[in-house]
């Protein structure tokens, strides 16, 4: 009997912390969504989310707005998802060759090349910024009209934590499939798009979720590397708003942030399985 | 003519049986040379620049350690280097705790486990985003929600992005918020732990705060350690919190090291004196690192 009443005590306990934080947690993002709807004179008059006229004034001046008519929301999406997509697809192909190459095949020096490959995933962004930037600037692709930079490193597996994963999925792929398909005649080649691939589709498509929503947040490329207003992706282009009337139409800037991060929101709920079991799995052996 | 038949007798060339025994190679082919190109020629070439007071529009005059000197004896960089150390040292210690603690509720058997866990999650996949620093903008502005709540309880809020001593923590908290992706880890670990360890602890008498340090702490340390390292590495490299935020301020405040570093690079064109405290930021990492792993010993424990 007492025991039971503890055990409800701790359960109550357990129920409340869980929702007063979440509430904490996500709060702020309905409060956002609510601001969107607000007129200006609304939003900081008080803390709660539900807009007590609501407006679409601040999606209609999102929508419109433009600067010196060379770039606008629409353009700003499409710009971001012209870089976006080819990246994402491109990081996956390559991870997945490079870490089929690390995890299925002995040759002399895999482990020291796999260390190598490893290590890199200590290696900070920070430190190859500058030498990058002046690289580019000898190719020509600072200010690229197709975004080179943002896209063309993915194609030779240059995100090591995606190889990493995949290296890791791969290995616990038993051998025997690719023995059998040699035996049938399958070329490495084959055996990899043929066998490994479709055994590994979840695993490919976690990898590509995290980088369409890392590539979709990063700022500090387009930051560097896009200068043209009519070329600037989504990140570059809210922040460009919010500096450009900072605290006067915040319910047009809160529309806009709103609407940027909508697709995000969408493929996070299409596939929040893929997200959670991506994350939970890929790294946690040692 | 016969040399071909030959080969075709014996099958393969020595070049061929080269190529059979390596195959693997040729798929790392693109890898090798991406890391060739985008890792090793910059990793090299921004050692190289940091001796040297490599200028965008200039060039190169001069090679030394004057980078180095100006990065351990003016102010701007070591504040800079002293406030990355603070923010790493709020943001990683507090995300851990969040992520641990709720993780560890979560384990109950809970209902709804999956909706509490997205719910969670959603500030990890966002937070990244130059929206989320936008809202963040909006939330603790002097008249901004925070502020407007506080008033509720008759406390008048500071103005917290334009406050020193407050600054520095409202960019913190925007990393403290994600602690989603770390909770998820924590979970999976916890779901991991013999349940027969807890029956025997039961048995035994021992209370639930004990288990959880004398059993679920240790058991999931593999996973503390992963947490702390790429945690580490994370805090010492944020960037976008400040730049969009505060941008750096109030009198640099909040001007962590990747920041000051951009500053270096891209507004004041100083290349060389960028890539100096780039490389004092990895050095720092990269002892924190290796202390993290060599401290693995001690209290990391692998149960294979």
């Amino acid at each position: 009997m007492k025991l039971e009443t503890r055990h409800k005590i701790a359960r109550f306990f357990q129920y409340f912390v869980l929702i007063a934080v979440g509430f904490i947690m996500i709060y702020p993002l309905l409060w956002m969504i609510g601001a969107t709807f607000k007129s200006n004179a609304e939003i900081f008059s008080g803390i709660g989310f539900i807009p007590k006229n609501p407006t679409l004034e601040g999606y209609k001046l999102a929508v419109t707005q433009n600067y010196g008519g060379d770039i606008n929301i629409w353009r700003a999406m499409l710009n971001t998802y012209s870089f976006v997509f080819p990246k994402v697809i491109f990081t996956v192909i390559s991870s997945v060759i490079a870490a089929y190459g690390f995890s299925r095949f002995k040759f002399k020096g895999r482990d020291i090349l796999f260390s190598i490959m490893i290590s890199t995933l200590f290696l900070p962004q920070v430190v190859l910024n500058v030498p990058q930037y002046l690289m580019y600037n000898t190719f020509g692709w600072i200010d690229s009209p197709w975004y080179l930079p943002l896209w063309v490193p993915s194609l030779f597996a240059t995100e090591t934590y995606f190889v990493y994963q995949l290296v890791q999925f791969m290995r616990s792929i038993p051998h025997d499939l690719d023995e059998a398909a040699a035996i049938d005649g399958c070329g490495p080649v084959k055996t990899l798009y043929k066998i490994i691939c479709p055994m590994l589709s979840p695993s490919l498509v976690a990898c590509g979720l995290f980088q369409f929503m890392w590539s979709c947040n990063d700022f500090m490329g387009p930051l560097l590397y896009v200068s043209t207003p009519r070329k600037y992706p989504m990140s570059i282009f809210v922040k460009l708003s919010m500096d450009a009337d900072n605290g006067f139409s915040w319910n047009r800037i809160l529309a806009l942030s709103l609407i940027s991060i909508i697709p995000q929101l969408i493929v996070f709920f299409a596939a929040q399985d893929s997200f959670i079991d991506g994350i939970a799995a890929g790294s946690v052996k040692g | 003519m016969s040399a071909a038949t030959a080969t075709k007798a014996s099958g393969r060339t020595p070049f061929k049986k080269w190529c059979d025994e390596n195959v693997g190679l040729f798929f790392l082919i693109p890898w090798i040379i991406g890391f060739l190109v985008f890792k090793v020629y910059p990793f090299a070439s921004s050692l190289f620049y940091s001796f040297t007071d490599m200028n965008f529009f200039k060039g190169i005059h001069q090679y030394g350690i004057m980078n180095y000197v100006e990065i351990f004896t003016d102010k701007a960089t070591t504040t800079s280097l002293l406030i990355t150390f603070k923010y790493a040292f709020i943001t990683v210690p507090l995300k851990l705790v969040f992520a641990l603690f709720i993780a560890y509720i979560l384990n109950f058997k809970i209902k709804f486990v999956n909706l509490f866990r997205t719910i969670y999650y959603i500030p990890s996949i966002l937070g990244g985003s130059v929206a989320i620093a936008v809202l963040w903008r909006a939330l603790f502005r002097d008249d901004g929600v925070i502020n407007t709540l506080l008033g509720y309880m008759g406390i008048q809020g500071p103005s917290w992005l334009a406050d020193r001593s407050w600054a520095l923590f409202i960019i913190c908290l925007l990393r403290v918020w994600q602690f989603g992706s770390a909770m998820v880890l924590f979970l999976a670990a916890l779901k991991g732990v013999s349940a027969d360890l807890y029956e025997a602890a039961t048995i035994d008498g021992a209370s639930k705060t004990r288990q959880f340090f004398s059993i679920t702490v240790p058991m999931i340390t593999p996973v503390i350690f992963y947490n702390l390292v790429t945690q580490i590495a994370q805090a010492f490299q944020e960037f976008n919190g400040p730049y969009i935020i505060t941008g750096g301020g109030p009198r640099n405040a909040t001007t962590l090291v990747s920041l000051l570093v951009y500053n270096y690079a891209f507004k004041s064109n100083e290349m060389g004196m960028a890539c100096a405290l780039a490389w004092v930021m990895f050095v720092i990492v990269c002892i924190l690192t290796v202390i993290a792993f060599a401290s693995q010993k001690h209290w990391v424990y692998y149960a294979d």
